[in-house]
């Protein structure tokens, strides 16, 4: 019983029986972090290197603090401060990473792919804190773990997903992974935000979002990246906002009591209305929690002693 | 693992198991001087079911309820660095402060000693009780290190090739205590 892989590169190739075993295990490291002392020793010995190329507040945080709660050395390595900004090439600085001897890697990269060149290259497991639009597996989990525990379990459940899907790392692992648990998936944004051939990866394509919402168990709403507005994929963001931006009136289509989340950072008042995402509906905090844990978990099942 | 072992010995039926756990309590109870501050903690996983049990008669017999918490004692195994893969870990459920309280760990088998030195560091990560103790269903000797149980359901002596197999309602089909020899 264990991750067949020595790394999570993706949530694609990830099977249902791993996909549970990594929410069963971060039930269990849940109750530490509800500690006084958050502590456990289970990790001590180990080095855990973060390798950020792209700005993160929480997604670093996370597997920072989820190391230092099981015992594990961990250092941050981020593009800015380091030979990067020299010309050092991934694959240089994955080979000086391994000498250091990293028992897990967790790499975030703009290029998708990324973190399979680095694991090809390195006896340390690679962990995908986020490549380039490809998958962002470490959210995907977390926001399975965080919907199961609300709701109890995810098969059946209409899991709603609304926003810049073309652009989303965490759209594309979050897809894969619910509806690999059985769960309906349906998206939802802007036709220029779309990507063709969606209907493909087992999912509902809508363009109104009113007719997405509508009976939704869950609502994930994407980071509007404001950053590409420039390339004219949306004409305002106030007309952004109206269309696709979440707020009471569509809340009310969805289920009552259907779950409110969005992976941060939030553009208040663009793809969310500050009354939603303050509202008793929105688990954007326990989304947070939740993902420390998902990390401890992954942590805890990829540091394994020396193979064989 | 199990198909290996041959089942060599019955040391406990049903009727002994009940009559151990019986004991236990009342020794607990006068240890204690009562149950005022007292606390059950099972070690996952046989020792759970053996804990609700204790708590059960102490209720019979002083009439009070006794906390029980149930410990997940993986986190803390001391032979995790030389695992390829690291075994599942489930949860550890306290529902009550162990500040300054009177703590009975409890578990089928004790062994080596190995699992209570990872349960006494996991009871002290959840704070500071006054005082811990052990009760174990059966002790089969054979310590790697200084630790011993206060209560004790039965000493069976055993040689390092046998196992012993506790089976309980809760947890297995039937209920007893068999010794089992590795075949050869």
């Amino acid at each position: 019983m264990g991750l067949k892989n020595k790394d999570l590169l993706g949530i694609e190739h990830f099977s249902p029986e791993e996909i549970l075993l990594v929410l069963d295990t971060a039930a269990s490291m849940k109750e530490i972090i509800g500690r006084q002392i958050k502590k456990v020793p289970t990790l001590r010995g180990k080095t855990v290197v973060n390798v950020f190329y792209e700005p993160s507040t929480r997604t670093r945080t996370s597997f920072e603090l989820a190391a230092k709660y099981l015992s594990a050395d961990s250092i941050n390595i981020s593009a800015s401060g380091s030979s990067v900004v020299k010309g050092e090439s991934l694959r240089d600085t994955s080979a000086t990473i391994a000498a250091l001897g990293a028992d897990v890697v967790v790499l975030r990269h703009p290029m998708a792919g990324a973190p399979v060149l680095v694991a090809g290259q390195v006896k340390a497991a690679v962990i995908n804190a986020g490549d380039g639009a490809h998958e962002h597996p470490t959210q995907a989990l977390l926001d399975m773990y965080t919907v199961r525990d609300k709701k109890g379990a995810l098969e059946g459940l209409k899991i709603a997903i609304v926003g810049d899907i073309l652009h989303s790392r965490v759209a594309r692992s979050d897809i894969w992974g619910f509806t690999r648990m059985g769960a309906r998936v349906r998206v939802c944004g802007p036709s220029t935000m779309l990507p063709p051939g969606l209907e493909n990866m087992g999912v509902e394509v809508f363009h109104r979002m009113e007719e997405a919402l509508s009976g939704a168990d869950v609502i994930i709403m994407l980071r509007i990246q404001l950053e590409r507005q420039q390339q004219g994929l949306f004409p305002s963001v106030r007309e952004y906002a109206r269309l696709f931006g979440l707020n009471s009136e569509k809340l009310a289509l969805a289920k009552p009591g259907a779950l409110v989340m969005h992976p941060g950072p939030i553009n208040r008042g663009v793809e969310i209305a500050t009354e939603v995402a303050y509202g008793v509906q929105a688990v954007i905090n326990e989304q947070v929690t939740n993902g420390l844990a998902v990390r401890m978990a992954l942590l805890y099942l990829l540091a394994g002693g020396v193979a064989q | 693992m199990s198909s290996e072992l041959a089942q060599k010995a019955k040391i406990m039926d049903q009727e002994g198991i009940r009559r151990a756990v019986t004991r236990i309590a009342h020794e607990i109870i006068e240890r204690n001087k009562g149950t005022d501050n007292l606390a059950l903690i099972g070690i996952r996983r046989r020792g759970v079911p053996l804990a609700l049990r204790l708590a059960g008669k102490i209720k019979d017999i002083e009439g009070k309820e006794v906390p029980v918490g149930i410990l997940d004692i993986t986190l803390y195994r001391d032979d995790l660095a030389t695992r390829a893969q690291h075994p599942l870990v489930r949860k550890t459920e306290v529902p009550f402060s162990v500040d300054g309280k009177k703590i009975v760990l409890v578990d089928d088998v004790m062994f080596t000693g190995r699992t209570i030195r990872a349960a006494l560091d996991a009871v002290i990560d959840l704070g500071r009780p006054k005082i811990i103790q052990l009760a174990v269903l059966v002790d089969r000797g054979h310590r790697e290190l200084p630790i011993r149980a206060d209560y004790v359901g039965k000493n069976v002596p055993t040689s390092r090739r046998e196992a012993v197999s506790v089976r309980l309602l809760e947890t297995d089909n039937g209920e007893e205590v068999v010794i089992e020899e590795k075949e050869t």
